[in-house]
């Protein structure tokens, strides 16, 4: 299941990749979304899959997943929520101000 | 002696305060104090008895850079002619600059560069000499940039810099080789191992590291065309500078490391062919120059090629007769440059063609400059000290020894030709200096200024150097056992005694002499006939032009090269970005045979897990396939939602929970900004596919599969996460492991979480605060 699980971030790296070459603001922004979803499953594929109960503890269970990977996760999800949201809001304000949402078009204007 | 180094700084550092208080009298009265106490100072060290002094004073000793200073005959006798002629410059300056010139800028420059020369001659670090020899380089740059309102000026000056540093970082390689091999900095020490790096296999680099920057230096062939540049700068520069000291620092270096380098067959090769070439190369161009100071650099650059080919020599005869001519071309060669300031200043021009009948006007100066510029031209005349050396150096280039074989025997038998060759055309030009402005028909009226004779005070410092001449030129046993033979000694690195007489008997250099006199005086009388053959040598050919077509193309591909990767677009960017790391990640791949794949320690798959990884697959591509946008936000959130589900099925419930929140709000979002873009950009066009993007997608994917496959496949530690799960209730008081990690085991990082959240909330805020300004105003 590993693999499948590598092949299928490696698919969203691709996407995310391929979104953040494109020139509107909106598809760069879809593309980092991409990226880290890509980046959340390819910890936690690095951590040992389906090979125990949910991490919390419970009498008589021995065998829990690894709880590391997804507390890093939790934190990553958080951090690139924090940075998408700011992403949009900026890409929002660089469209609104500039006139266009194409990168190409975006070189710097007299305030700089 | 630490102090007589350091004092041309100390004092540096209050002449700015100086020429502000004291601004009815002229600052260079201060300055001039200064190399006349260190004059003073080290004239008490010449006398028969003379031995060399050392000096040890701490710097990094843990770095074994030390403050060694190291006194012998020749740190003594450029000590003094540095301090010598520093103070008659200094006093010369005061007359020739006006108070309403930057005074305090110019004498601060001159100061620290005299300390910075001092400092070259006498260190006995190697590091501490670079670090002084690049002083002079920058000292040197800022006085050639005095009148840096002018072209010209910045031009020599970042030229000088350009090609002095480059030489000065060779140079620095050159140290540090045999410093590293010696395993010590001191010069003597190294000097005392010299079998070790005589035989060392990297002896021919360090030769030419050496060498690249004494010639750099000492304006040797090709690296002499920044000296005419260096022209721009104030006559007293040049006088000091670009005659007297700066440019023999090069020649001192050759000389400082003779004892060791001479052994070498090549140093004899390339020291003597270029300083030889050197001497005919600027003689003869010199003939060519209409500016009186571009006359004067290009015969500095013959007469230190000439003292270059002694060294090369390394004959006992040719060292005493290189340092010997060191001193008498610093008495001549300041003096001339004086009479071509005082021409300057007295009459407004330097161009040779528009002066002429000078004499009358300028008495006194015409007699200096005929003293100056006929001992220049080595006249046999028992008063001029350029007579004496230039027959020693006819002497040493005649007695070579033809005994060896190969390329040195051809070389040792055209050396006298061309030393005779370079001499003749050293004769034409000093009469063509003299003649050409102080005799003949001038146009007097035509010039800026009514000439008339210079004041006293300009005149002294040329008057005593001319008397230096003449004294010398009379009586050569006063400088000879005292002085001379201590640098040649201290040069060769053996006792070195020779007399200096004006009467050989008819000797091979003596008829070499009157070759010269004759042919030059014939060759001066008809230099307007044979003009002309600077049309074919070295006529469209110039090394000027070679270095600003360098310059010019340096700059102009390095522009290219620029522009052609920086052009501004972020997708240019990022897809260089991404190229490099697929190129490192595949190459280290490769070579280390990093891929490996492991199927024995893998879970097993169910259908459901593969249903949602083909939607999530799907939801992929549709994001890009989609043609509107609110159709690819959408899509985005299947993928968002189907991570989610993944998390449900890898019992990560807390994951679960937050993606989907997180999801849902990130949507939210995606369609909130959508909804606010201008209208004007609603154009749904598919995106343009671009086949690198999709190569470059593709093997980036591809990339991070592999790497996930093989790293899944080489565990090679256990996880530490069964030291969390034994501890979660007992260390933690809790049962959801998950949370007390994020609370608990590693809770900093939750706190910076935190603040990164708050930081982006901030952020938003800001940016959209800023918007509703600027609409009201």
């Amino acid at each position: 299941m590993e693999i499948v699980m590598s092949v299928l971030a490696g698919i969203l790296f691709t996407t995310g990749v391929y979104n953040l070459l494109q020139k509107q603001l909106l598809r760069i922004v879809i593309g980092t979304a991409l990226i880290s979803h890509g980046a959340h499953l390819f910890i936690l594929t690095m951590g040992e899959l389906k090979r125990g109960a949910p991490p919390i503890l419970t009498d008589g269970i021995e065998q829990y997943t690894d709880p590391l990977p997804q507390a890093l996760i939790l934190t990553s999800i958080v951090i690139s929520f924090g940075v998408t949201s700011l992403l949009l809001v900026l890409a929002y304000r660089a469209a609104k101000i500039n006139g266009t949402d194409n990168m190409e078009q975006l070189r710097g204007n007299d305030y700089e | 002696m630490l102090l007589a180094v350091l004092l041309p700084f100390i004092i540096a550092i209050f002449i700015p305060f100086l020429s502000r208080w004291k601004h009815h009298l002229h600052t260079g009265f201060f300055v001039t104090a200064v190399p006349v106490v260190i004059f003073i100072y080290f004239i008490r060290f010449i006398g028969p008895g003379f031995e060399p002094v050392g000096r040890e004073y701490s710097w990094i000793p843990s770095l074994d850079m030390n403050i060694l200073l190291y006194l012998d005959g020749l740190s003594l006798l450029f000590v003094l002619l540095i301090s010598g002629i520093g103070s008659l410059v200094a006093f010369y300056s005061i007359y020739y600059l006006h108070k309403s010139e930057q005074l305090g800028h110019f004498y601060v420059y001159f100061l620290l560069f005299m300390g910075s020369m001092l400092g070259v001659v006498l260190s006995d670090n190697v590091f501490v000499l670079y670090t002084f020899w690049e002083f002079t380089s920058l000292s040197s740059f800022l006085l050639i940039g005095f009148w840096n309102y002018r072209e010209g000026s910045r031009y020599g000056a970042l030229k000088s810099m350009l090609i002095t540093v480059f030489g000065g970082l060779s140079l620095l390689g050159g140290l540090v080789f045999m410093s590293v091999i010696t395993g010590t900095a001191s010069i003597q020490e190294i000097m005392s191992q010299q079998e070790l790096i005589l035989n060392h296999e990297y002896f021919p680099l360090i030769l030419g590291l050496v060498l690249l920057g004494a010639f750099t230096k000492s304006a040797q062939f090709p690296f002499h065309i920044w000296l005419p540049d260096a022209m721009e700068a104030p006559t007293p520069v040049s006088a000091y500078l670009h005659s007297a000291t700066m440019v023999k620092a090069g020649i001192f270096l050759v000389a400082r490391f003779f004892p060791m380098l001479s052994v070498s067959e090549w140093f004899f090769i390339t020291v003597s062919t270029v300083g030889i070439f050197t001497l005919c190369w600027g003689s003869y161009m010199a003939v060519r120059q209409t500016d009186l100071k571009a006359i004067l650099a290009f015969s500095t650059i013959s007469q230190l090629g000439m003292i270059m080919a002694m060294l090369g020599f390394g004959t006992e005869l040719a060292v005493f007769a290189a340092a010997f001519h060191i001193l008498n071309h610093a008495t001549f060669k300041g003096s001339l440059f004086m009479v071509a300031g005082i021409v300057d200043h007295e009459t407004g021009s330097r161009d040779i063609r528009r002066l002429g009948g000078l004499m009358t006007f300028l008495p006194i100066t015409a007699t200096l400059a005929l003293v100056a510029s006929f001992s220049m031209a080595g006249l046999p005349l028992p008063f001029l000290n350029g007579f004496y050396s230039k027959e020693l150096f006819f002497q040493s280039v005649y007695e070579l020894d033809l005994s060896v074989a190969g390329i040195t025997a051809l070389l040792q038998s055209i050396f006298p030709y061309l030393a005779v060759f370079g001499s003749i055309f050293t004769f034409v030009y000093s009469m063509y200096f003299f003649f050409g402005t102080f005799r003949g028909k001038g146009d007097i009226e035509e010039l800026p200024k009514k000439p008339h004779e210079a004041p006293v005070g300009m005149l002294i410092s040329p008057l005593i150097l001319v008397a230096g001449v003449i004294v010398i030129g009379l009586i050569p046993d006063l400088i000879n056992e005292p002085f001379v033979e201590h640098a040649a000694s201290a040069i060769g690195g053996t006792e070195i005694a020779k007399d200096i007489y004006f009467w050989h008997g008819i000797s091979p250099a003596f008829i070499m002499s009157i070759t010269v006199v004759v042919f030059g005086t014939i060759l001066f009388l008809v230099r307007p006939k044979w003009a002309g053959v600077y049309r074919v040598i070295p006529g469209l050919l110039s090394l000027n032009k070679f270095y600003d077509w360098l310059v010019d193309r340096t700059e102009r591909y390095s522009t290219f090269i620029t522009n052609s990767y920086m052009n501004g677009s972020l997708g240019r960017y990022v897809r260089l970005i991404l190229a490099a790391i697929l190129l490192v990640t595949f190459s280290a791949m490769s070579f280390t045979g990093g891929f490996t794949v492991d199927t024995s320690n893998l879970s097993t798959i169910t259908v459901h897990e593969v249903l949602i990884a083909i939607v999530m697959v799907i939801a992929a591509f549709g994001t890009i396939i989609a043609k509107n946008r609110i159709a690819a936000i959408l899509i985005l959130g299947v993928v968002g939602y189907g991570l989610a589900m993944l998390f449900v099925v890898y019992r990560a419930p807390d994951l679960a929970l937050t993606q989907l929140i997180v999801e849902t709000v990130t949507v939210g979002l995606f369609l909130l900004v959508f909804y606010h873009l201008p209208k004007l950009q609603k154009t749904d066009e598919a995106p343009v596919t671009k086949t690198l993007n999709v190569i470059i997608s593709v093997a980036f994917g591809l990339m991070m599969t592999m790497v996930a496959i093989s790293a899944h496949s080489s565990k090679l530690f256990e996880s530490m996460s069964s030291y969390f799960v034994d501890n979660s209730y007992k260390l933690g008081g809790g049962d959801n492991i998950v949370n007390v990690i994020l609370v608990d085991f590693r809770g900093l990082d939750t706190l910076f979480e935190i603040a990164v959240l708050g930081i982006a909330a901030m952020a938003i805020f800001a940016l959209i605060r800023l918007r509703e300004k600027k609409k009201e105003e």
